[in-house]
């Protein structure tokens, strides 16, 4: 624990002195390194639980008469806690090179330890209390480093549109503490635990409220509308520290809710389930027609949190069912996920971000042959979208697998409703794992492969090393996790039995399949060495020679008439059109997709509170006084109500 | 003690009648004075460390420290000498005295138990809150807001009073350290208003509206 204190107060030292230096140089440095040396000092403790040692115990604050803050750590919050600051670290290394010549986003950089701290901490609460202000302190922290670039327009919307969500997910989560702290008459998790178990429709009131306002933060359907805004405005780092770790705090908050709220109901996970395939099916679809490649990976996010969610939701399921062994799929699963799509959101995001920092632009249809001057970042992007995507060799398959052994055996233990979402459940994430080749084959494409689009772009080298390394090593990991899945097999398995102590399951046929899966992987790779090699002996003697790709007979073929993302998009955008409904600008041979749930829900939705709060303006006075004399009437009649009626 | 409470009560109504900022000044510090030999006379010996403090603290902030300041800024802003209330001097008066009726008539809803002092204590510091706030409604100038703003804190104060021995000194001294720093703020603001303005009435600033 004392470890983690450290770290949490270096965070904070990190961030004042960042704040209080002069010169960016030194601004860089302490941010940066404070962030590094604080996430080592809180690696430690995460890893050292995750390997078996036992939780920490609890630590109470008490200044203030009834209350009591708690800080604590068990699996759970150890397992997010090393993803934290596992990414932070990586983050900040990748930062140093990002950051030189950015006079802006340096100056707002002081928020990066203290963003990173308020994730740590709220992981570590344990009332209801401390893990609201930290919730608060993270959300605000990462609303000043997404508005960094607040002189355009469409920077200031995407911060209005991400500061509304939070608080909106916050005024739920209020809600949802309040109710809980009403039933146990505290707000430690511990007595949450503790006091009588909820009536079933209390209960199920409180987890939809922590679904919504946990699902806005994660960006679930239809909560996600603040993530395609955010994820093009934020800095390129910053985009992928929030949908690497930041969006999983709202994960955490839900499991956390699980543990809270007590034994779960059937239609606990059916929920989940179905908003779970909501945002997989919607999230790879809209993807997939963006020409904006950080939108496309912050809907590629929606898809990914929309797996985690069907995990969890199976796991729910499973809980209530009760079937400890699809639990078990289910929630482990999940946390897979959650490891893995940190690692290979992590280095899309940077990868991504390097191509903005070189092309200066984040329009897929003016890049492309990125790959020869930038051959590391084109390698990684690659990996990572063949991880995204779920093929065997990286990480992203084995938690597909096992969420698909849940599902499958879903399919045959329950029945009703229940085998009806495992059903489709299946169906969705074949669905989505087909479109996700599309999408990153259409990103890794058009970027990357073939020739530059815009003739404007020229002189693209790689970046430094400093802002290859950490992508470099985000991208071992993810190969290394493919190779090898059951070294993660431990923590996972014991985060998931913290979670709910009725699983005693003896999970060893899965560690023998995983075991297997690395052997064939093995096996694919040997086989692939030997047809290589197999190749290069065949091809030793003859001649080698360039030429162009076969251009259909044109004589002067130049680089825009190339196969763009637009055009990778149109057979499938023409089958969707129904529910796309793309908006053609014809003038300018553009086309635009709206938002689902933005343009049909949302945005009637603040139309109508706009009108309704434009009657209370005609009370705004103009003295001081009259204001007073408000708020002095209305004490005046509550105190009277509360006299004469009493409440 | 119930002559302390009642004192406090009629001060709240002085200040309330009195068309002068001088006078009203000097009533805050009375009330002042007279809030913080409570504490002491609730103690079993008069000695006792935490009392005692708390007196020392509170009677050199709220009899002396503040009404210097105040005296100090009504000379320095030069300001007229007239209260200038939105409402009559005799209507004040009169919705004084029906927040005094309010208050004790709805002492039923305090079940608080007030030992060492005399149950008079709730209602005398609901009427203080109130009138303090009433101050705040009806009176203009930046000067009458400080001393409703006092005058409801002393209510607050009272308040305090009776679950003193549940609350720790610190929590004490930091409400008022916040009340002293308060007070030097409005203090300060008033200067800048009446330089910048060449008057303090409050109802100038109603240009910082943003809607018509």
């Amino acid at each position: 624990m004392n470890f983690l204190i450290a770290s949490l107060i270096t965070f904070l030292a990190a961030s004042v002195f960042s704040l209080l230096s002069r010169g960016e140089k030194p601004k860089i440095l302490f941010s940066c390194f404070g962030v590094v040396v604080g996430s080592l000092l809180g690696l430690l403790p995460a890893v050292q639980i995750l390997s078996g040692e036992g939780s920490l115990g609890e630590m109470w604050f008490s200044g203030i008469p009834g209350l009591t803050l708690a800080l604590g750590v068990d699996a759970l919050s150890a397992f997010f806690l090393a993803a934290i600051f596992f990414l932070s670290i990586l983050i900040s290394i990748y930062s140093i090179g990002y950051l030189k010549g950015e006079t802006r986003l340096i100056s707002s950089y002081p928020f990066f330890p203290v963003l990173v701290g308020a994730m740590a901490a709220v992981v570590m609460a344990r009332d209801g209390f401390l893990f609201l202000i930290c919730w608060e302190v993270m959300s605000l922290a990462s609303y000043f480093l997404v508005s960094v670039e607040h002189d355009s327009r469409e920077v200031r919307y995407a911060g209005w549109i991400y500061l509304i969500a939070t608080h909106l997910a916050t005024a739920f989560l209020m809600v949802f503490f309040i109710l809980l702290w009403k039933n146990s008459g505290s707000f430690l998790f511990e007595d949450a635990l503790r006091r009588l178990p909820l009536s079933p429709s209390l209960a199920g009131m409180l987890f939809v409220f922590a679904v919504i306002g946990f699902g806005t933060k994660a960006g679930l359907f239809p909560f996600h509308v603040w993530l395609p805004h955010a994820h093009p405005a934020a800095p390129s780092p910053i985009s992928a520290l929030m949908s690497g770790v930041m969006i999983k705090t709202g994960i955490y908050g839900i499991l956390r809710t699980l543990t809270l709220v007590g034994g779960p109901e059937l239609w606990w996970g059916g929920l989940l389930m179905i908003l779970g395939m909501l945002s997989i099916v919607l999230g790879i679809l809209y993807a997939f027609v963006q020409e904006d490649i950080k939108r496309l990976l912050a809907y590629s996010s929606v898809e990914n949190i929309g797996i985690i969610t069907v995990a969890i939701g199976l796991g729910v399921m499973g809980l209530a069912w009760p079937n400890p062994w699809i639990a078990t799929l289910g929630f482990a699963g999940a946390l897979f996920h959650i490891w893995n799509h940190a690692l290979f959101k992590g280095i899309l995001f940077l990868s991504a971000g390097n191509v903005v920092r070189t092309a200066h632009t984040r329009q897929m249809s003016l890049l492309g042959g990125l790959l020869k001057p930038m051959p590391v970042t084109g390698a990684l992007f690659f990996v990572a979208s063949a991880a995204i995507c779920g093929f065997p060799l990286f990480n992203g398959f084995i938690s597909e697998w096992l969420i698909y052994l849940g599902l499958f055996q879903g399919g045959q233990d329950f029945n009703h409703f229940s085998l009806f979402l495992a059903v489709a459940g299946v169906v969705a994430l074949a669905f989505a794992g087909g479109l996700a080749i599309a999408v990153f084959s259409k990103a890794f494409g058009v970027i990357f492969l073939g020739n530059c689009r815009n003739r404007d772009i020229t002189k693209i080298t790689e970046v430094p090393a400093s802002m290859q390394i950490p992508i470099l090593i985000l991208g071992l990991l993810s190969l290394g996790i493919g190779f090898v899945p059951q070294m993660i097999w431990g923590p996972i398995l014991l985060t998931v039995q913290s979670l709910h102590t009725g699983f005693a399951i003896e999970a060893t046929t899965i560690v023998d399949s995983l075991a297997t899966i690395s052997r064939i992987v093995a096996g694919i790779v040997g086989g692939a060495a030997v047809l290589f090699l197999i190749r290069y002996w065949i091809l030793r003697k003859k001649p080698v020679r360039l030429s162009v790709t076969w251009d259909c007979g044109y004589i002067h073929p130049t680089p825009r008439m190339q196969y763009g993302a637009a055009s990778f998009a149109e057979p499938i955008s023409t089958f969707f059109k129904p529910l796309l409904k793309p908006i053609l600008h014809s003038k300018h041979f553009t086309e635009y997709y709206g938002d689902l749930a933005e343009e049909r829900f949302f945005v009637p939705l603040f139309k109508k509170t706009t009108r309704f709060f434009s009657l209370l303006r005609r009370l705004q006075k103009s003295q001081t006084q009259d204001y007073l004399a408000l708020m002095f009437v209305t004490l005046i009649l509550l105190l009277l109500w509360e006299v004469w009626f009493g409440i | 003690m119930e002559w302390l409470i009642t004192g406090i009560i009629l001060t709240s109504f002085v200040v309330l009648g009195s068309s002068r900022l001088a006078s009203s000044i000097r009533m805050v510090a009375l009330q002042g004075g007279l809030l913080s030999i409570l504490p002491v006379l609730s103690r079993p010996s008069f000695f006792d460390l935490h009392g005692l403090t708390l007196f020392i603290i509170s009677f050199f902030i709220k009899t002396v420290a503040i009404p210097v300041f105040l005296f100090r800024s009504l000379k320095q802003a030069k300001i007229q000498k007239e209260v200038e209330p939105i409402v009559s001097l005799h209507l004040s008066l009169v919705g004084g005295g029906a927040i005094l009726v309010m208050a004790f008539a709805s002492l039923r809803a305090f079940p608080l138990p007030t030992a060492p002092f005399p149950p008079l204590i709730i209602p005398a510091a609901l009427t203080t809150v109130l009138i303090g706030f009433f101050l705040l409604v009806s009176r203009t100038k930046a000067i009458t807001q400080v001393i409703g703003f006092l005058i409801l804190e002393n209510g607050v104060f009272l308040f305090g009073m009776t679950i003193i021995s549940d609350f720790p000194l610190t929590v004490e001294m930091g409400v008022l350290l916040d009340l002293l720093v308060g007070v030097f703020v409005m203090g300060i603001i008033i200067y800048h208003i009446n330089k910048t303005f060449d008057h303090i009435d409050t109802q100038a600033l109603s240009k910082l509206r943003d809607v018509e």
